[in-house]
């Protein structure tokens, strides 16, 4: 089982970092978990610049002069749980919707005449909504135009990821929102997403059901982000040595306007994201990392080739969004509205190749297949 | 301490037993190391020479008896031998090596994996000698080996750790012990293996067939101990490039 | 009768025990395993069990090894 320490022995670990433990951290072929801490502490931040350098190197390296584009789409704004800060808390009042197959394979098509080939399939938490069934059948249905689908939905046991994965689901996000177990109890007002220990467990449950891939998080503004970033660092770790055949990854969702108007508890700057980014692409040179909409077209765009590998473009976060009447409440405002062709033609300026394809579902072992109606 | 499959080890220096001039040079030898456990390996007795017996020599009680497979070149072989080596009161550990190529001895991969499932399932603690093959340590270590022993070069070559990259990688993934093993001929080497990060070193023809078996012994057993201080309190920074012409080179799109 | 020992043919009288022909062999049989037949044979069967006209015996001990 995968366990966190208490946040405070996290921050101690970090506020005790020096300037020569971050050099050290900055130079070393691979930090460990004591030269994240050094990367992430206040100690490294006259060195941003040099940490930028060494993080692009290492994103170079490994993922060469590559960006992989995906792009999400809203399934259902229902949520059961009440989360003080998110858009679809169960408290908020806005339109809700969930949308019909017909009307899922209707997005998605709308992001395949753009080019998408991986989609992510978002929902809020409402398992009568949205659950494995409904899943299981979409999949099925849109595996065979798009190289791979991933899921954020509820938290699922492994039988389910399964049942999926043999579905055509390639892909698993699932973010703790925060490590600070305090700042979770205080922000999970109620649903079945107060049980803590449950949501830290859920990755390792997805790779064990032999998900190719999966994405851990923290939304950040809800606790020091420097301990999200030592805490993931650590899930990362763990994961790797626990589940060395699923591929990592690593989201940054940071906290923007939304409905119920929750300001973040500790903001973070873009100075910070970039350090936390930086940190983690050293720290974990073969773990993919998402930058999403959710920051300006500025920020990404000077971002591009410095750690993210994996960016979504015209996104839309209400369901129906892309093409439907109607479409439901945000779950957030977008900052980078740029379509897919905008901003793949500002990733090749830089030199770099927008992706949109970097799988084939024909890999994926089929399990009992069965055609969609 | 070294704690393999439960047992702990304050030596992170294992012993090799074979190519010494003598019975008795070998016996001071390994007590300069400070070794707490040997390899032996198991052979036809000559019997135009019954009294040649290494067993005269080497304490029981003070060193814990590895057996090697040596000699096998297939899993049939190597359970063979492990067997035999536990009927002869060797204990349940053991090292596997299976070197079906006798000119350069390196260890076939599939046949230790097969062997390694195989006498896992017999109870043996298998340690089993491989190529410094990160995925294939982490099937060893899921078939439920308890420790790997990647090789720094071929046995005997005394070449140093000329898989120094891939060993790092086993050592960053493996949830089990790792034993650098075979091609340390210099004490340089197991510093630099343990400055890695392995968790012990095997030493055997270094030691044998230096000019003063003894002497070199103990040169190897501090630098192992050297080598782990080192690792264990942090090594400094290596400069790889060099720092940029401004505080802020790069960053200017920041907000 | 003949047994083949350790790959050579040898000469012993029937009904030998192990444990007899180690001492004429001269081992010492607290370090030395017995594979009679494919079969390895305990340390308290050393003392009954009777060698048979064509028995291939395996005598083994530890040696020095890396």
């Amino acid at each position: 089982m995968f366990t966190i320490p208490e946040f405070p022995v996290l921050q101690d670990a970090i506020s005790r970092a020096t300037e020569a433990e971050v050099l050290r951290a900055l130079h070393a072929d691979r930090p460990r978990l004591a030269g994240l801490a050094a990367l992430l502490s206040p100690a490294a931040e006259s060195h941003l610049a040099a940490m930028a350098k060494r993080s692009a190197v290492v994103t170079s390296q490994r993922f060469g002069r590559t960006m992989q584009m995906y792009a999400p789409v809203y399934l259902s704004s229902f949520c059961a749980n009440r989360c003080a800060y998110c858009g679809f808390s169960a408290d908020n009042t806005i339109a809700r919707r969930v949308l019909t197959f017909a009307e899922a394979e209707s997005e998605a098509m709308i992001l395949h005449q753009r080019g998408f080939s991986h989609l992510l399939l978002v929902s809020g938490e409402a398992p009568a909504k949205v659950g494995v069934d409904y899943l299981e059948k979409l999949a099925l249905r849109l595996r065979d135009r798009f190289a791979a689908l991933s899921i954020e939905v509820q938290p699922l046991a492994t039988e389910e990821y399964a049942r999926l994965f043999h579905a055509g689901i390639t892909a698993v996000a699932v973010y703790q929102e925060t490590y600070d177990r305090e700042v979770y109890k205080q922000v999970h007002l109620a649903g079945r997403k107060a049980d803590f220990d449950y949501r830290l467990e859920t990755p390792a449950r997805a790779a064990a059901a032999g998900m190719r891939e999966v994405g851990i998080g923290a939304l950040l503004g809800l606790a020091d982000w420097r301990a999200e970033g030592l805490a993931l660092g650590q899930h990362l770790a763990w994961l790797r040595k626990n589940y060395w055949r699923t591929g990592l990854t690593v989201s940054f969702p940071r906290m923007r306007p939304a409905q119920g108007e929750f300001k973040p508890l500790l903001p973070v700057s873009e100075r910070n994201l970039s350090q936390m980014i930086f940190a983690l692409r050293i720290f974990d040179p073969d773990v993919g990392l998402y930058l999403s909409t959710r920051e300006e077209a500025r920020y990404r765009d000077g971002m591009i080739g410095l750690g993210p590998t994996r960016y979504s473009a015209g996104s839309c976060t209400a369901p129906g969004g892309y093409g439907l009447e109607n479409a439901g409440g945000e779950q957030f405002e977008v900052g980078d509205s740029r379509s897919l062709a905008e901003v793949s033609a500002a990733i090749q300026q830089k030199g770099f190749d927008p992706v949109r394809k970097d799988w084939d579902a024909v890999f994926q072992a089929k399990g009992d297949r069965q055609q969609a109606a | 301490m070294l704690t393999i499959a439960g047992r702990k080890f304050r030596s992170r220096l294992f012993g090799g037993t074979g190519k010494f001039s003598s019975p008795e040079v070998m016996q001071e030898a390994l007590a300069a190391s400070g070794c707490e456990m040997v390899t032996v390996a198991l052979r036809r007795i000559d019997l135009n020479n019954p009294a040649d017996d290494i067993m005269r020599v080497l304490d029981r009680d003070r060193y814990l008896f590895l057996p090697n497979t040596s000699g096998a070149r297939d899993a049939g072989e190597a359970v063979r031998l492990a067997r035999l080596a536990r009927a002869s009161g060797g204990g349940e550990w053991l090292k596997l090596e299976v070197t079906p190529d006798p000119r350069t001895l390196l260890p076939d991969p599939i046949e230790t994996l097969k062997a390694t499932e195989e006498l896992v399932k017999e109870g043996f603690k298998v340690l089993p000698y491989i190529n410094a093959d990160p995925i294939l340590a982490l099937r060893l270590q899921d078939a439920g080996a308890v420790a790997v022993m990647p090789l720094g070069s071929p046995i005997g070559t005394n070449q140093g750790v000329l898989t120094r990259f891939q060993i790092e990688i086993i050592i960053a993934q493996a949830q089990v012990p790792v034993i650098v093993d075979a091609g340390l001929g210099a004490p340089s080497h197991v510093a630099e293996a343990m400055e890695m990060g392995a968790d012990a070193v095997l030493v055997n023809t270094a030691i044998a067939v230096a000019g003063d078996p003894v002497r070199m012994a103990r040169a190897f057993a501090m630098a192992v101990e050297a080598g782990r201080i080192a690792y264990e309190a942090g090594l400094g920074a290596v400069r790889k490039d060099a720092a940029p012409s401004s505080p802020e080179d790069g960053l200017g799109f920041l907000r | 009768m003949k047994v083949l020992c350790n790959g050579e043919a040898q000469e012993i009288a029937p009904g030998t025990r192990v444990a007899d022909y180690l001492i004429q062999l001269g081992l010492d049989a607290s370090s030395v395993v017995v594979e009679c037949d494919g079969k390895i044979l305990t340390r308290e069967e050393y003392g009954s069990h009777a060698l048979q006209d064509g028995s291939v015996l395996e005598l083994i001990r530890f040696v020095g090894g890396g």
